[in-house]
C-alpha cells in the first residue's frame, strides 16, 4: 500500500473531546486530490507495534495543499485516538495512506440527503464541498446530544440546507419528516451510531425507497477486548493478540501477509477463512451477513475477536 | 531525437506497417510456450527502457494515424463514444491524468501549463493548441473524456463503482476486439464479460473484480491480453463485422505471414481521484506473423502456443478457421530449441 510521510501543521480542539489535525507535504508539494467521503489510514507507531486507524477526510477534496481529519477521543478504545490526542502535535512527522473511498456519493442522484450523528458528521464535510462544486442539490442533517459535543458545528457552513439538531435543546432529528416527500431519485447517506443507520434503513424501507439509494458508513475503530491466541494455518505459528490490539494488528506484527483497506469492518478486504474454530467468534464488523456470522467460517480480522480454545485461520 | 510518425491506414489499402524499432518494442504477450487464461497483473508503469511499459501512456510511431482512424470511425458512428451524465467528473479526472502524464513523459511532443483551473494544452503531433478551464465543460468543444481520448491511442472504458460492482458507464471504443460499447454501456463487470469461455467457471472474474475494487489511488496496474486479426484493422467491432468478418476467408498459405496479425491489448487500470471511478485504457498493438518471426524466440514460441491452444479459446480468439494455415506457416520458424523465460526477445 502506497504511503505518504507528511508534517502535522495544525492541531486544534473543536470540542473538549474532538481534535482537528492538518497534514501537509514537508516540501510543500501538492497532495493527491480525492473524492467526497474518502478516508486516510494513519499509522501510530508505539513500541514494537504499529497501530493503524482510518479517519474520514474533512477538508476540501479538490484542495491538494493539505489533508484534515477530526478525531474523537475514546478513553475506552485500543489507544489509537488517545495516541492522536496525546502524542501528536504540530511539527511532528506522520505516515498516512493515500485517500481511499468506501463511501462515495452516487452522482446519478437527483438530490442527496446527508445524515450525520455525532462524530459521524466527518465524511460529510468533504462530501458537501464536492456537492457544492458539482452544483448538486443536497441537504445535510447533523444530530448531536449537546452543543458542547457538537464538534462539527464549527466546520459546517451556515446555510438554509444545513440543519443542526441538538437533542438537549429539544430539537431532536425527525427522520420521518426529513425523508418523507423527498423527490424521486433522492439518495440518502448516513454515518453515525448503528441505531441511526438502522433507523434510516427502516424509515426508507417503509417509504419504499430503492435499496440502492440508501448508503451508510458505520466504520468505527476496532474495540479492545480480552487477549486470545490464533493459529496461522500455513506456518502453524501461534500469534498472540493483546487486549489493546486488533487481530489484524497482531497478524501484521507477526509479519503475516494480509490485505486491508478500511480497518473498520466496512470494506470486506480483510475477510479471512476460518479453518478451525473451537469457541465463539466475536464479530464486530459490518460486512458479514447474519448467516455468515453464525457459520463461524469467516472472520474480519480488522474488527473481530475470539473467545475459546482454538482459532485457526487460512493464512 | 523526436519521434517520426507513420503515414499509414488501418482500413482500405491497409498500409499500416511496423519499423524495426516498433518490432523490437512490440509487447509480445506470451512468457512461456503455452497459454491459458489467467489474471496476469503487474504494476504500471515500469519496464525496460524503450518498451511500451515504461511510460504511463505509450506514444509510438502509429499515434497520428491511429487518431485519424478514430476520427473516421466516430464520424460514421458517433455512439462509439458515450458517457452517462454522472461520468463527466471521471472524464475530467482522465483528462488530467493523461495530460499531466504525457507532458511529463514526452516534453517535446506535449506541453501543459496550469494556473489554477486555467489550463493551456499543446499537442504538437496533432497540431492542437487549446486554452480551457478545468472542470468547465463549456470551454471544450466536446466532453472531457471525448476531448482527451481523441488525442490518445487506445480504447478507454470508465467504470463507476457502486453496490460492490463496476459499471461501464462511459467509454471511447473504436478499436475493440469484437465487443460493443453501445451494447455494453451501463452493464456491470459480470454482464460485459459473459461471452468469455471457461473464465467464469474458473472463478477468474470473481477474483478480477475483487482485485479491481481494491485498486487504490496511486497504484496503477496492467495486464496483457491478445487475439488474432486478419489485416491491420483497428475497428473490429460487432457493428462492422460485415466489413472485416469476410476478410478472414482471404488467408492463404502464401499471404498468411503478411495478412495475419497478432493483436495485443495492453490493459491498464487507474483509480481516478475526484470521481473514485476506475479508468480502464485498452491499448492495441498489431504485428503480422512475418515481423514477429524476425525475433527467433517469438517465432518458436508463437508456433507452440497457437498449435497447442485449447480449441474453445482458438474459437473465441477468432482464428480457429485459419489455425492450420497459421501453425503450418509458423512451423518453419520452430527448430524445437528451448525458449528463454519472459516476453522480451533474446
Ligand atoms: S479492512 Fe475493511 S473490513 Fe477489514
Amino acid at each position: 500500500m502506497k504511503k505518504l510521510t507528511l508534517k502535522v501543521t495544525a492541531v486544534e480542539h473543536l470540542s473538549p473531546l474532538v481534535k482537528r489535525f492538518r497534514f501537509e507535504d514537508p516540501t510543500g508539494a501538492s497532495l493527491p486530490v480525492f473524492s467526497g467521503g474518502a478516508h486516510l489510514t494513519v499509522e501510530m507507531p508505539e513500541g514494537d507495534t504499529i497501530r493503524r486507524n482510518s479517519y474520514s477526510l474533512i477538508s476540501d477534496p479538490y484542495d491538494g495543499s493539505g489533508y484534515e481529519i477530526a478525531v474523537r477521543r475514546e478513553d475506552k478504545g485500543r489507544g489509537g485516538s488517545l495516541y492522536m490526542h496525546t502524542k501528536v502535535s504540530e511539527g511532528d512527522d506522520i505516515t498516512v495512506s493515500l485517500p481511499s473511498n468506501l463511501f462515495q456519493l452516487d452522482l446519478r442522484a437527483k438530490k442527496h440527503v446527508l445524515i450525520g450523528g455525532g462524530i459521524g458528521i466527518t465524511p460529510f464535510l468533504s462530501q458537501l464541498r464536492q456537492l457544492d462544486m458539482e452544483q448538486k442539490p443536497y441537504e445535510l442533517h447533523y444530530a448531536a446530544r449537546s452543543r458542547e459535543e457538537a464538534a462539527g458545528i464549527k466546520l459546517l457552513p451556515q446555510a438554509a440546507h444545513i440543519h443542526v439538531h441538538i437533542s438537549e435543546e429539544g430539537s431532536r432529528m425527525d427522520l420521518g419528516a426529513i425523508l418523507d416527500g423527498q423527490p424521486l431519485g433522492t439518495h440518502v447517506y448516513t454515518c453515525g451510531p448503528d441505531g441511526l443507520i438502522t433507523a434510516v434503513a427502516d424509515q426508507t424501507a417503509r417509504l419504499g425507497w430503492p435499496k440502492a439509494a440508501v448508503h451508510s458508513e458505520a466504520f468505527t475503530a476496532p474495540p479492545p477486548g480480552e487477549p486470545f491466541d490464533v493459529v496461522v494455518k500455513s506456518s502453524g505459528k501461534t500469534v498472540h493478540v493483546k487486549a489493546d490490539q486488533s487481530l489484524l494488528e497482531a497478524l501484521e506484527a507477526a509479519k503475516v501477509d494480509i490485505d486491508y483497506s478500511c480497518r473498520g469492518g466496512g470494506c470486506g478486504r480483510c475477510q479471512t477463512k476460518v479453518t478451525a474454530c473451537d469457541g465463539r467468534i466475536l464479530h464486530n464488523d459490518h460486512w458479514l451477513s447474519e448467516d455468515e456470522r453464525a457459520a463461524q467460517k469467516d472472520i474480519m480480522p480488522c474488527m473481530s475477536r475470539f473467545k475459546g480454545t482454538r482459532l485457526e485461520l487460512d493464512l | 531525437m523526436t519521434m517520426q510518425f507513420n503515414d499509414e491506414t488501418f482500413r482500405g489499402d491497409y498500409t499500416y506497417h511496423n519499423s524495426p524499432e516498433a518490432i523490437r518494442r512490440f509487447p509480445f504477450p506470451f512468457d512461456q510456450d503455452t497459454y491459458m487464461y489467467s489474471v496476469n497483473i503487474e504494476q504500471h508503469p515500469g519496464g525496460p527502457k524503450g518498451t511500451p511499459f515504461e511510460k504511463m501512456f505509450d506514444v509510438d510511431e502509429h499515434y497520428v494515424a491511429e487518431m485519424k482512424d478514430r476520427e473516421i470511425t466516430l464520424a460514421e458512428d458517433p455512439l462509439r463514444c458515450q458517457s452517462l451524465p454522472h461520468m463527466e467528473l471521471a472524464g475530467w479526472d482522465l483528462l488530467e491524468l493523461i495530460m499531466v502524464s504525457k507532458a511529463r513523459d514526452y516534453p517535446d511532443l506535449f506541453t501543459l501549463h496550469r494556473d489554477g483551473n486555467d489550463w493551456h494544452w499543446i499537442n504538437k503531433p496533432l497540431g492542437i493548441e487549446k486554452k480551457f478551464t478545468f472542470l468547465d465543460a463549456t470551454t471544450l468543444p466536446c466532453g472531457p473524456m471525448e476531448y482527451i481520448t481523441r488525442q490518445t491511442q487506445g480504447d478507454f472504458a470508465l467504470l463507476h463503482e457502486r453496490d460492490n460492482n463496476l459499471w461501464m458507464d462511459a467509454g471511447m471504443i473504436t478499436s475493440q476486439a469484437d465487443w460493443s460499447l453501445d451494447f455494453d454501456v451501463g452493464m456491470n463487470f459480470f454482464e460485459w464479460h459473459a461471452p468469455v469461455p471457461k473464465a467464469r467457471k474458473m472463478g477468474v472474474f470473481d477474483k478480477a473484480l475483487k482485485f479491481l475494487l481494491a485498486v487504490g489511488q496511486g497504484q496503477h496496474y496492467r495486464r496483457l491480453n491478445w487475439t488474432m486479426t486478419v489485416n491491420p484493422r483497428l475497428d473490429t467491432s460487432p457493428e462492422n463485422y460485415h466489413k472485416w468478418g469476410p476478410e478472414k476467408r482471404t488467408i492463404t498459405p502464401e499471404n498468411v505471414g503478411q495478412k495475419q496479425f497478432l493483436r495485443v491489448e495492453l490493459q491498464t487500470f487507474f483509480r481516478l481521484p475526484r470521481s473514485n471511478a476506475l479508468a480502464f485504457p485498452i491499448r492495441c498493438y498489431l504485428m503480422n506473423l512475418e515481423d514477429i518471426a524476425t525475433k527467433p524466440k517469438w517465432g518458436r514460441r508463437l508456433h507452440r502456443v497457437l498449435r497447442d491452444i485449447d480449441p474453445d479459446l482458438a474459437e473465441y480468439k477468432g482464428f480457429a478457421v485459419n489455425q492450420k494455415t497459421i501453425v503450418d506457416y509458423l512451423s518453419q520458424f520452430d527448430d524445437g530449441a528451448p525458449t528463454s523465460p519472459g516476453i522480451f526477445p533474446d
